[in-house]
């Protein structure tokens, strides 16, 4: 199950420094973590208002994932 | 982006050549005129043509079309393919095929996911506002309907217990389906509490409409 390019092709799409997107998933006993980072001056917009943006991409990677046996988690790294 | 150069003895004519080359009508293109162009002595000596530059601009609907592509082929949704239907700054894009039920998910949570990122991207790429609608096999019109009938089927518990109603949380558009569905209702009344995402409506008996009372108020 790699979530990867689907989480990297949903936030490229977003932000203003494609670029500077990465993904990096590692399997853990019961799920899936992936880390998502961006440029500083995107996190915002990932993140949206309330989190709705990054809720989003939570249920559509979801969906994505519903057949796996591992739930996934998407998280946005924080800097520092 | 998109963009062609084009030289022809005027700058009309250049830029007839540029959008022909773009194959794009004239308000889908930016035009730059590089070069006016001179005539020469009675056309024949001195003159220099004239030099368009033609930028095709972006479509914010079309970019959210293709987002969505992108998106469901690597949600593992093979056979699922777009049609668009636009009615000015609004655009519905209507999902044939695929596994439905995988694109939809618990309540349309999934299709309603979807929409609010392709409606992002679209927006990126706007100058005025656009409203993507995501739909999936007419899930929205059937999800309407379904709607409509469970806010009838509740208005009538209300009338018949008095007690009110907290339905579960929806999102933004479907709650305006049930204000919308029993706004004419003379015996209920609805409003909505908490805050989004956990937003619901409560269908409550309406108020008494009676006319003044003498009591004094307390």
């Amino acid at each position: 199950m790699d979530m990867k390019p689907l989480i990297e092709t949903i936030v490229k799409a977003l932000v203003d420094h494609p670029e500077a997107v990465a993904v990096e998933c590692r399997e853990g006993e019961a799920a899936l973590l992936c880390e998502l980072s961006v440029h500083d001056d995107d996190i915002g917009k990932v993140i949206g208002k309330h989190g709705r943006t990054i809720q989003a991409i939570r249920t559509v990677v979801a969906a994505a994932a519903a057949g796996a046996s591992k739930r996934v988690i998407v998280q946005v790294k924080d800097k520092g | 982006m998109k963009e062609v150069t084009a030289t022809a003895a005027t700058a009309e004519e250049a830029v007839r050549l540029a959008l022909a080359q773009l194959g794009a009508p004239r308000e889908r293109v930016d035009i730059v005129v590089l070069d006016e162009g001179k005539r020469g002595w009675f056309g024949l000596f001195g003159g220099r043509p004239a030099v368009v530059k033609a930028v095709l601009k972006v479509d914010p609907i079309e970019e959210a079309v293709r987002f969505l592509e992108r998106v469901m082929a690597q949600m593992g949704a093979e056979g699922a393919s777009i049609e668009v239907v636009r009615r000015g700054k609004q655009a519905t894009l209507h999902v044939h095929g695929g596994p439905v039920g995988l694109l939809i998910g618990k309540h349309g949570q999934t299709l309603n996911a979807l929409q609010f990122l392709a409606q992002l991207v679209a927006n990126r790429y706007a100058d005025e506002y656009v409203s993507i609608v995501v739909d999936v096999e007419h899930y929205r019109e059937r999800r309407e309907k379904a709607l409509i009938e469970l806010a009838n089927k509740l208005a009538a518990q209300v009338v018949k217990t008095g007690k009110e109603i907290r339905l579960e949380p929806l999102p933004a558009h479907e709650r305006k389906i049930i204000h919308a569905a029993l706004a004419r209702h003379k015996r209920v009344s609805t409003y909505s509490v908490g805050v989004d995402p956990h937003r619901s409506i409560v269908v409550a008996p309406a108020m008494e409409t009676k006319a003044p009372t003498k009591e004094a108020p307390l």
